[in-house]
């Protein structure tokens, strides 16, 4: 009996014992310990150690130029999702107070959801503001609120639109300079048996976002200074009109309502399915790694200008594009900010960044450069596409003022478009209601809403 | 089959415990513990927290505020809630019978048959199972895909999209159905097994036919099988989240962040930051859920006995 009873004592403690095994490791994400779950090797091991999460494809090389170059600090680097997964990650630690990494890559349009959380530091007092003369001002708008400055732009991504060359060829026209150009080009096309001229993806809706822009759209205004006050006119005229162009174009059969991204549009996008698709300066390196553009069809595609409202007053918009920034659980901030201003800005990250097609680069001295403007690129054939549309378009962009809960509104956007997709609403329709139920949100998560 | 199990072991002959016992009765807790501490750790604790939580409110804009019942309030007047959980009882009433009938009806044929095919093809039938969540909607994403899936290779440039709004509820119950028909099978099958044979023979010799012996006997047998089952099945798909989350990303947007109530806590929580409001979304959900299963219960009890 006493023999048994201490077998089940003992294998009570032994299990306990693996559980709080368990939960013991789980905390080994906080900062000021040493983190050991690198992906990329500590070259300096006697440096403290900043930790960073990012998923740029050639991040491996760009951690090891910085690693090999600073004795003072080094980059423990992981990967911790792309895009929303990371987000999601980032969302989790944040509210749990702890399990952030000190520097942390963000798209633009998610800064301001997390600076008002406070989970971001103002990096203006740790030298940001001696890079500021790196970028445009558009681009230093959009990490910055007045003086603080939450990131540090590293890639944009300025809008064109990338065409087929030889479905153009085929049904005899030229690129549109104008969105009406635009939609006569898709009539033609579709009049003759052609393919799809564009497509709407539902999951895309922060390039509609930007679309709307371009019209002259302002749809949030929003400044942290004043955090609990947001104004938001997503039924303005400006957004009307651009939803409602897009919905004719799906009414009107002229262009695809597939979702982006998804094997089956990267297969229509081979297949020659669309005439052009209305994208972002990483496109082409996106699509080169998605198979396209290769064998037989090398050197269909080229680029052109995104489109316009108004030909006198040309628009530039960016979709997408990302950032460093130092999160508030950083436990050295200042060496924190110092890896967020250099991690990505030494000349041979970037070139090898841009010339593998990964990142379209917003640092001034890049932009500016010989070798960048006048590359031809093997997407679009040998186009000088740097110098003919990118660069022009990423000079003219002015940011943008994005809402603090940039996820619920896409999800929402993305609701609409799905409901535009099946003829079930209208544009302006979906812009009204798409206004009532961001306005509706906004109160409820205690927002003054003007 | 309760009588069997309940028959004490033991006279209650004289009820003061003696030093034996309480040993005894020490060394069953300690037997106990290990499932006793993770139940405690993993299940108990993060219930009370998520409970604790769902009475608090947090906007962007504010600080943390107690809400008391108002986070339940909001839910149970949520359209986004409620759309989610029409869904999924309708999804429920329709897929329950037809997952039953599936699984009935092959748990019946195998047990007709004794020979070899008999074998290989309960494997195959119950093989889905065995083949992750998960993985089994990817495939079935792939199976679905309008460019190059086999209904394309059928149907042409006509191809019927069955993740489109209009045929997502019959695409996914297709899913579930292939996922889960196995399983529910391999537990009819086993309940089927254990009929004494003797009763065929007794029928046959009354001059049942087989599918008198089916519909009469069978059947009614494994009746409490296909009460588990079915309770099994109900709180299952009223917490539907692995299948329409994965196919998500290939439903061209037709699954939206609050299809079903578990996808919508998920989203609120872990996209929105609004835990509080997530955790009184679950919390809402297990008291649907619950409130579900003890009806259903209640109406398949066995007459005489009380729930």
């Amino acid at each position: 009996m006493k023999k048994k009873a201490l077998i089940a004592g003992l294998s009570a403690v032994a299990i306990v014992a693996s559980l709080a095994a368990c939960s013991g490791g789980g905390e080994g994400g906080t900062t000021n310990a040493k983190p050991t779950n690198c992906t990329n090797k500590i070259v300096n091991a006697d440096a403290p150690v900043v930790s960073v999460w990012a998923w740029y494809p050639n991040m491996a090389t760009v951690v090891d130029n910085f690693n090999n170059s600073h004795d003072d600090v080094q980059v423990c680097w992981t990967v911790a999702g792309q895009g929303a997964d990371e987000y999601a990650k980032l969302q989790t630690a944040v509210s749990a107070g702890k399990g952030a990494p000190d520097v942390v890559m963000l798209e633009t349009d998610q800064l301001t959801g997390f600076e008002i959380q406070e989970a971001l530091v103002d990096i203006s007092e740790y030298g940001a503001n001696d890079v500021k003369g790196n970028f445009a001002e558009g681009a230093w708008g959009d990490v910055s609120q007045g003086d603080a400055v939450y990131a540090i732009p590293i890639d944009g991504g300025p809008m064109a639109m990338i065409y087929r060359k030889d479905i153009f060829e085929q049904f005899g026209i030229t690129p549109p300079t104008t969105w009406e150009e635009y939609e006569a080009a898709a009539q033609t096309v579709k009049d003759a048996g052609g393919p799809f001229f564009g497509n709407l993806g539902s999951n895309v809706p922060a390039a509609l976002t930007a679309l709307m822009q371009q019209n002259g759209a302002v749809p949030f205004e929003y400044d942290l200074a004043d955090p609990q006050k947001i104004s938001i006119n997503l039924d303005s005229p400006e957004v009307q009109e651009v939803m409602d162009y897009w919905a004719g174009l799906v009414e009107k059969g002229l262009i695809g309502t597939e979702d982006q991204f998804t094997t089956d549009y990267i297969s229509g996008v081979v297949g020659g399915k669309y005439a052009t698709y209305v994208s972002a300066a990483w496109a082409p390196g996106y699509l080169t790694g998605a198979g396209v553009g290769q064998g037989d069809d090398a050197g269909l595609f080229a680029v052109a200008p995104l489109p316009q409202w108004d030909v006198d007053n040309p628009v530039s918009v960016n979709w997408g594009g990302s950032t460093l920034a130092v999160t508030s659980q950083a436990g050295d901030k200042e060496l924190a900010a110092k890896v967020a201003i250099e991690l990505y800005a030494d000349e041979p990250s970037l070139t090898d960044g841009w010339k593998t097609q990964t990142i379209f680069p917003l640092n001034k001295d890049v932009l500016t450069s010989d070798e960048f403007v006048n590359n031809e690129v093997e997407f679009f054939g040998g186009q000088t596409a740097n110098r003919d549309v990118y660069v022009p378009a990423a000079d003219a962009y002015e940011g943008t003022t994005y809402s603090p809960f940039s996820v619920y509104y896409y999800a929402q956007l993305q609701a609409q478009l799905v409901k535009i997709s099946a003829g079930d609403v209208g544009g302006a329709q979906a812009a009204t209601d798409l206004q009532d139920i961001i306005v509706k949100y906004a109160q409820e998560q205690g927002f003054t809403v003007e | 089959m309760a009588d069997v199990a309940t028959a004490p072991a033991t006279k209650p002959a004289t009820r003061k415990r003696t030093a034996r016992e309480r040993q005894h009765s020490r060394t069953g807790w300690l037997f106990v513990a290990p499932f006793g501490v993770v139940f405690v750790v993993f299940l108990v604790t993060p219930l009370v927290y998520a409970f604790y939580l769902s009475l608090f409110s947090k906007g962007l804009a504010t600080g943390t505020a107690f809400a008391g019942v108002n986070n339940y309030i909001r839910a149970f007047t949520d359209p986004s809630f409620l759309k989610g959980v029409w869904f999924v009882v309708r999804f429920s009433i329709v897929l329950i019978p037809v997952q039953m009938l599936v699984s009935l009806a092959a748990a019946l044929v195998l047990d007709n048959l004794t020979n070899r095919f008999a074998r290989f093809a309960r494997l195959m039938i119950f093989l889905p199972y065995a083949v992750p969540a998960v993985i089994g909607a990817l495939m079935w994403g792939f199976l679905y895909s309008p460019s190059f899936g086999p209904l394309e290779q059928l149907f042409g440039a006509d191809a019927p999209f069955l993740l489109s709004p209009d045929n997502i509820f019959y695409g996914l119950m297709n899913v579930v159905t292939w996922q889960w028909a196995g399983y529910y099978m391999i537990i009819i099958y086993a309940a089927l097994r254990g009929i004494d044979p003797t009763i065929y023979e007794a029928a046959k010799i009354d001059g049942a036919n087989a599918w008198q012996v089916a519909l009469r006997i069978k059947i009614p047998m494994v009746r409490s099988a296909l009460v588990l089952i079915l309770v099994f099945a109900l709180i299952g798909t009223l917490q539907f989240f692995t299948e329409p989350q994965v196919l998500g990303p290939v439903a061209n947007g037709t699954i939206t962040p609050d299809f079903t109530p578990n996808i919508y806590a998920f989203n609120l929580a872990f996209k929105y930051a609004q835990f509080n409001y997530a955790s009184a979304i679950s919390f809402s959900l297990g008291a649907i859920v619950f409130v579900g299963v003890y009806i259903f219960l209640f109406v398949t009890r066995k007459r005489g006995s009380v729930l």
